[in-house]
């Protein structure tokens, strides 16, 4: 690894993002990296900014100033639309599936395939074999049990629910799946299980920015950690090499980050410590 | 508040028994299972249950005439229930249904009187698809509850209507606007075209909202708009066009009031709104969105009419129709909340 930034290290990355509203400074140049194959946790206390930050990367928010690029190339997303377009999908805090449809139809929902020919052109008829087929590879692919792909959305547990909302980001992603707050809502066990969805989903290759208020959720899953303070990132640290209290000190500023080992946009390269807490690195 | 329990380091793979049963499943058509599932089971049975009920109680109900009877009587409430159908679907509803479809009748019944009646009759359509188009735009673009906006606009249409013929009827002659009522003898009855209309309507929209992308985002809008749009769905779109398809519909209501009693009466069917959300609600589309079909309210405007038949040759006071009919909706709205609070979990 190097000390320059390339698109090989940086799939997503952001510089200088500033965002006002009215006198309120919701964002003051902030940066953001995410790596390839990674889980990036970004944390920070209520009214850091956090939202504003993923809504600029979501589309959902266009910043006054900075600037996004994404596999080395400048993007500008005008709205949520344009960051679908470019692979990144968003799984939101509330359960943002429509309960009810059944599974397939929650996966394929604006996405719908129509039949080849005639049927499909002229009387517009849906593929759902194809739907179905499709939805059922994709459940399987990631591991997510179901009884039936036909299943209405509303006889799913909150977990299961939320599971189909990240198998249909997972299904869409070409680049990135953002998950806001996934657990936010469902129990521990559930959590569980929609943890371990994410963690398959990077296995698939998709890297995953995981907003989460739960600290041992965050170091449960992420490889690192994007803390947000005052409406900018102060530190980037790899989860391994860091601990919950020290994260948290820093994210409410009891602590400087100057304190913690810092993998920001100037020093990538990190000395590989010892790996005391390899195990959250799947 | 959530204990560090760490996910198990390699996931859990799924057998792949299972796959190939989530694969088979996925193969297998559902077109009847989806068809007699949840909604339209509960109404038809109550449509055999009364069917058999009066078959048995008199002697007169089960003839293929008094059936013919039956559907005729059905046709005006069932074709506008379709448009209203689409707009309960979308978690909406109409109450300016039947001033529309009387709009559209005085409009056909104007012109028509000294000119070409098939003018008359696309003008009295393009009359039923502006207003449809006017509760679409409200209800959508400026995110007004249709509630409010229908209830208006059955105001203004009404008032409308009069103040257009100074409160008089005109007379339908033109043999194409009461082309409805007629029909081929099919075993010993007649069955009008304006039957056969309406169900190839029902098949028609039925294909519409069970086989194509449009149908699953009117669904969708009315299950839950916010995931709807999250999704990528342009939720405003699907509302105006649900909206402008109704008016379109209640052209056809139009069409078919004026083939069942040939007069533009600007003061007739008066509680045909109220008529079709019973026979939407009857046929088990939740007044909440996102459930039902037009299918389920076919049979729902069925039941109400054969109650009334059977009451009727029964012998029994028309107030009874109405409690029954009362009745029904109460027991139909009571079966869907039940069924919706037993899926949110």
């Amino acid at each position: 690894m190097t000390t320059e930034l390339s698109s090989d290290t940086t799939l997503l990355q952001a510089r200088g993002l500033t965002k006002h509203y009215g006198h309120v400074v919701a964002m003051d140049n902030c940066d953001f990296d995410l790596r390839p194959g990674e889980i990036l946790a970004v944390i920070g206390d209520n009214g850091a900014g956090k939202s504003t930050l993923i809504k600029s990367l979501t589309g959902a928010v266009v910043p006054d100033a900075g600037e996004l690029s994404l596999a080395g190339e400048r993007v500008h997303f005008r709205n949520p639309l344009d960051a679908r377009l470019a692979g990144i999908e968003t799984v939101y805090q509330e359960l943002a599936v429509a309960a009810a449809l059944d599974i397939t139809q929650n996966l394929y929902l604006g996405r719908e395939i129509r039949q080849a020919g005639p049927m499909g052109s002229v009387l517009r008829r849906l593929d759902k074999k194809a739907m179905r087929a499709g939805a059922a590879q994709q459940m399987a692919d990631l591991g997510i049990r179901i009884q039936s792909i036909r299943q209405k959305v509303e006889t799913l547990s909150g977990g299961q629910r939320q599971a189909v909302a990240v198998a249909r980001a997972a299904a869409w992603a070409t680049n990135l799946v953002i998950m806001d707050e996934p657990t936010a809502a469902l129990g521990v066990r559930e959590t569980n299980q929609v943890l371990d969805l994410i963690l398959r989903v990077r296995d698939h290759g998709l890297p995953v920015v995981l907003i989460s208020h739960n600290m041992p959720n965050v170091f449960q899953v992420a490889d690192r950690i994007h803390i947000h303070r005052l409406g900018r990132r102060i530190a980037l640290v790899e989860s391994a090499h860091t601990s919950m209290e020290e994260v948290v000190a820093v994210m409410t500023g009891a602590k400087p980050p100057t304190s913690m080992h810092t993998v920001g946009a100037d020093e990538i390269a990190v000395p590989a410590l010892p790996q005391d807490k390899a195990d959250n690195n799947g | 508040m959530t204990s560090p329990s760490s996910p198990s380091a390699a996931p859990p793979s799924v057998p792949q028994a299972r796959v190939d049963e989530l694969q088979q499943d996925a193969g297998r058509s559902g077109g009847v299972r989806q068809l007699l599932s949840g909604q339209v089971a509960g109404p038809l049975a109550a449509l055999i249950l009364a069917v058999v009920v009066f078959g048995l109680t008199t002697d007169t109900f089960f003839k293929a005439d008094n059936f013919a009877l039956i559907l005729q009587q059905s046709v005006v409430v069932g074709t506008v229930a379709i448009g209203q159908t689409l707009i309960i679907l979308t978690a909406g509803i109409d109450l300016a249904n039947g001033a529309i479809m009387v709009m559209g009748a005085v409009v056909v019944g104007k012109f028509a009187l000294d000119g070409n009646p098939l003018v008359a009759l696309i003008l009295g359509a393009v009359v039923c698809i502006a207003l449809g188009l006017i509760n679409g735009t409200l209800v959508s673009v400026f995110s007004l509850p249709p509630f409010i906006i229908t209830l208006g606009m059955l105001s203004v249409v009404t008032a409308a209507a009069r103040l257009y013929t100074g409160s008089q009827s005109y007379p339908i002659d033109a043999p194409l606007l009461t082309v409805l009522n007629e029909g081929p003898q099919i075993g010993g009855t007649t069955i009008t075209y304006g039957v056969m209309l309406w169900i190839v309507m029902t098949l028609v929209i039925t294909y519409v909202l069970s086989q194509t992308s449009w149908g699953v985002k009117v669904y969708a809008v009315g299950d839950n708009p916010v995931s709807a749009r999250l999704a990528g769905v342009k939720t405003r779109r699907v509302l105006l066009f649900v909206y402008a398809i109704a008016g379109l519909i209640y052209a056809f209501g139009t069409w078919q009031a004026l083939g069942r009693t040939p007069t533009a009466d600007p003061s007739s069917y008066a509680t045909l709104n109220l008529d079709s959300i019973t026979a939407v609600v009857i046929g088990g589309t939740s007044l909440f969105g996102g459930r039902g079909g037009v299918i389920g309210t076919f049979i729902g405007a069925l039941i109400v009419s054969v109650l009334a038949n059977g009451l009727t040759q029964a012998g029994i006071d028309s107030l009874y129709q109405q409690v029954a009919t009362g009745l029904l909706i109460v027991i139909a709205v009571g079966v869907d909340h039940v069924v919706r609070r037993r899926q949110v979990r």
